[in-house]
């Protein structure tokens, strides 16, 4: 008999809260930090800062142009939304002077902070490489030695531009132009750290690699900026984690995701994201799969005001695979606005989304699709399904779900279901002992394991425990 | 003074569900050691007896008494009658999507461990024993609860589930019913190995086939919300030759009377 996956969750660490366990905060202390609010002055001091190359100096300023031009999205939650005080934000922190490759040389807050959200521990025990960045840097950084000899970079995204201009170049912002949306030009405007990954041919990056991401101080905007380019045949799994303190103003945070999966290449993105009640998460986050690719996005949404995030692959190439897997959780003043969006753009391409919200104490979660197929995508596969379980009469869940249709022989599968934690399953839990807390948070365990069983078992045991933490309802 | 074989005790309970009344006042003594079987034609309350005793939610227990070794149940939720040591084997076992059968085992034998660390040290030992013995393939562990499980299998785990929790009142509702014959006699060598002389067995069934392998020694007729006949194992016997009709018309006569 094998172990299944994902162990119970213990009853003693019932009571545990976000407050304590991720919620806490260091003292604001910094290296330098930028005046507060948005203008040409603050990005222009962010370039000369990073020493730039000029085309990414004009990039950012045209950048700014465009977010300041263009309007807020007209769609999704517009209350919350307009409620973003944009001049109110700390556009760029930076925390230490210099990055560090040794966790020794990390200032002890910071250390403490990232040894408390047990990521040394993980670098140890399963990741070949970890990224892991406060505030707007990057602060450490590790790599194993024999990855690099296989030619595989794995960098911050700062240091990527330094010593991989060419390739960055080639690559940057093609898959998402500054001009996408209104956060992804903001992005492109104030963009700091996140990960640069380049794979080489053929090369398979067997454990994966992890960054992290936490904000620390108040009315802090993250914008980091990831980059993956997996070249032909390559393959490789890539996860990230973030969290933040629990403030009472807001903190924006909203990065920009480009995958590229080149002939045959495998890409795999797995996010658990924990945020505070009170950050906005506005993420653009998409993906190229050319000739016999496969993108999947793993993303798990917890926490937040409010999450608009529609991980996209665009399949370009014959034979290229997306899959789009995901959870929200909507608890008490949230609302996650999330979904995928599907591209199909050459035939016999196929794709599959699935998509699962948790709905609580008045929390609302909303699916939104789009799935495309091109005239020419003959032959594709098409499915979708969305699952939402309601906790309780106060929750609101709802699905848009949109499907253009412009090839023939296309199989298209499309499943919504909606379903309340039933009276009957609690009673069966109950009948053997379980209190009804703890049948409730199994049914809905339960409810997640296609997602949670895809995640690597240390992530699947942090994912039910943050559940269980939401289930109870004690995060602030 | 509670006499301490008495396992099981009700008097003159009645059933409510959806604002009708299907159970009409019932009496059982359950003592150590004994098994009862109740038998009756379909939708003479059996089930909603059973339902209410477990404390469903949707069957309320509108008046009566009844007690598990002497403590009131019904002062208990769905959990503490659990933990009290009662068990109701499902006829139509839901399933928990997601949820594996070793994840809930493991949860359910841990809350009436009291902390004893041996008890889930002892787990895999002892679940892998009970699959042993009702002939479970072990990949069930790790499959979810009920999920697309035949009939036969479903019914199996809950005599899997009796023998993981080791009540001290077991109801089991038609568990034979659905079984093949090669099932049947694993499932009555799973309730027979449970059945001890601490502990007993209140079997719901339609079929006196059950009965030749878990030998009861009352067998109760319900009709229409009450025990309307109560006896030994001929009584069942006199059910499979003659069927309820004449019962029937007895009971029917006596009430005129
Ligand atoms: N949840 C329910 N809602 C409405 N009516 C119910 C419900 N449960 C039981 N009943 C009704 O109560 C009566 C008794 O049903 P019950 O299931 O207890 O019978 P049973 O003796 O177990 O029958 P069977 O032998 O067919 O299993 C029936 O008329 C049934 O329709
Ligand atoms: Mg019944």
């Amino acid at each position: 008999m094998s172990e299944p996956a994902v162990k119970n969750i213990e009853v003693a660490t019932i009571g545990d809260d976000y407050a304590t366990k991720y919620g806490f905060k260091d003292p604001e202390e910094y290296f330098l930090r930028a005046k507060k609010g948005i203008d040409h002055e603050v990005v222009e001091m962010i370039s000369r800062l990073k020493n730039e190359p000029e085309w990414m100096r004009q990039f950012r300023h045209d950048a700014l142009d465009i977010f300041l031009s263009k309007p807020m999205p007209k769609w999704g939650n517009t209350r919350l939304l307009n409620s973003i005080k944009f001049d109110d934000i700390y556009y760029y922190i930076k925390p230490l002077e210099n990055q560090k490759r040794n966790w020794d040389d990390v200032p002890a807050n910071i250390k403490n902070t990232f040894e408390k959200l047990g990521i040394p521990e993980a670098e140890q025990k399963f990741l070949a490489g970890v990224s892991a960045q406060y505030e707007s840097e990057v602060v450490y950084h590790s790599f194993k030695e024999e990855l690099k000899n296989q030619g595989i970079i794995f960098l911050d995204m700062d240091s990527g531009l330094r010593e991989h201009s060419d390739i960055v170049r080639k690559y940057f912002a093609t898959v998402i132009p500054a001009a996408d949306n209104k956060f992804s030009a903001l992005n492109s405007a104030v963009w700091s750290g996140g990960s640069f990954i380049y794979v080489p041919p053929g090369v398979d990056v067997k454990i994966p690699l992890q960054a992290y991401f936490r904000i620390n101080a108040e009315n802090m905007g993250q914008f980091e900026r990831t980059l993956i380019i997996a070249d032909k045949g390559s393959r490789v799994h890539y996860i990230e984690g973030c969290t933040a303190p629990i403030y009472t103003t807001d903190s924006l945070h909203s990065a920009v995701v480009e995958l590229i999966a080149l002939d045959g290449a495998y890409i795999r993105y797995t996010t658990i994201q924990n945020w505070s009640h009170n950050l906005f998460n506005l993420v653009t986050k998409r993906a190229v799969a050319h000739k016999n690719a496969t993108v999947e996005w793993v993303d798990g949404n917890i926490g937040s005001k409010l999450t608009m995030k529609y991980p996209c692959v665009y399949l370009v190439g014959e034979g290229a695979k997306g899959e789009i897997l995901s959870v929200a959780f909507a608890g008490d003043g949230q609302h996650q606005d999330a979904g995928a969006k599907v591209i199909h753009a050459a035939p016999n391409t196929s794709s599959r989304v699935t998509s699962k919200s948790i709905s609580k104490a008045g929390g609302r979660a909303s699916y939104r699709g789009l799935v495309k197929v091109h005239k020419n995508a003959v032959n594709s596969k098409v499915s979708v399904e969305c699952d939402a379980l309601l906790i309780d009469g106060a929750s609101r869940t709802d699905t848009y779900p949109t499907m253009e249709i412009d090839a023939d022989r296309v199989r298209i599968e499309h499943e919504a279901r909606v379903s309340k934690v039933a009276e009957e399953q609690l009673f069966y839990l109950t009948s053997r002992g379980l209190t009804e807390d703890e049948a409730r948070l199994m049914i809905v365990n339960g409810f997640i394991e296609p997602f949670t069983k895809e995640l690597p078992m240390e992530y699947a045991v942090e994912l039910n425990r943050l559940v269980q933490l939401e289930m109870e309802g004690s995060v602030g | 003074m509670h006499d301490s074989d008495l396992l099981f005790s009700m008097r003159d309970v009645h059933v409510e569900v959806e604002g009708k009344e299907v159970v009409k006042g019932v009496s059982l003594d359950i003592r150590r050691g004994e098994k009862h079987a109740i038998m009756g034609p379909n939708g003479s309350g059996k089930s909603s007896l059973a339902n209410a005793l477990a404390g469903h939610p949707a069957y309320s227990i509108t008046s009566g008494t009844a007690l598990i070794a002497g403590r009131d149940l019904l002062q208990m939720d769905a959990t503490e009658r659990s933990l009290a040591g009662l068990f109701l084997a499902f006829q139509y076992p839901l399933a928990i999507p997601g949820v594996t059968v070793a994840n809930f085992l493991r949860a359910a034998v841990k809350a009436r461990s009291n902390g004893d660390e041996s008890v889930i040290k002892d787990f895999r030992k002892t679940i892998k024993a009970n699959f042993k013995l009702l002939e479970i393939d072990d990949s069930f562990a790790t499959r979810y609860l009920n999920e697309g499980f035949s009939g036969g299998e479903k019914k199996r785990l809950e005599i899997l589930q009796m023998l993981m929790l080791k009540p001290l009142v077991a109801i089991l509702d038609e568990t034979d019913s659905g079984l093949d014959i090669d099932a049947l006699k694993v499932v009555s060598k799973g309730i027979n190995y449970s059945a001890s002389s601490d502990n007993s067995i209140l079997l719901v069934t339609h079929y006196q086939r059950i009965l030749d392998y878990v030998r009861p020694n009352y067998v109760h007729v319900m009709m229409d919300g009450r025990f309307v006949r109560s006896g030994g194992p001929e009584l069942a016997l006199q059910l499979e030759s003659e069927g309820y009709d004449r019962i029937r018309e007895e009971t029917a006569a006596k009430v005129e009377v």
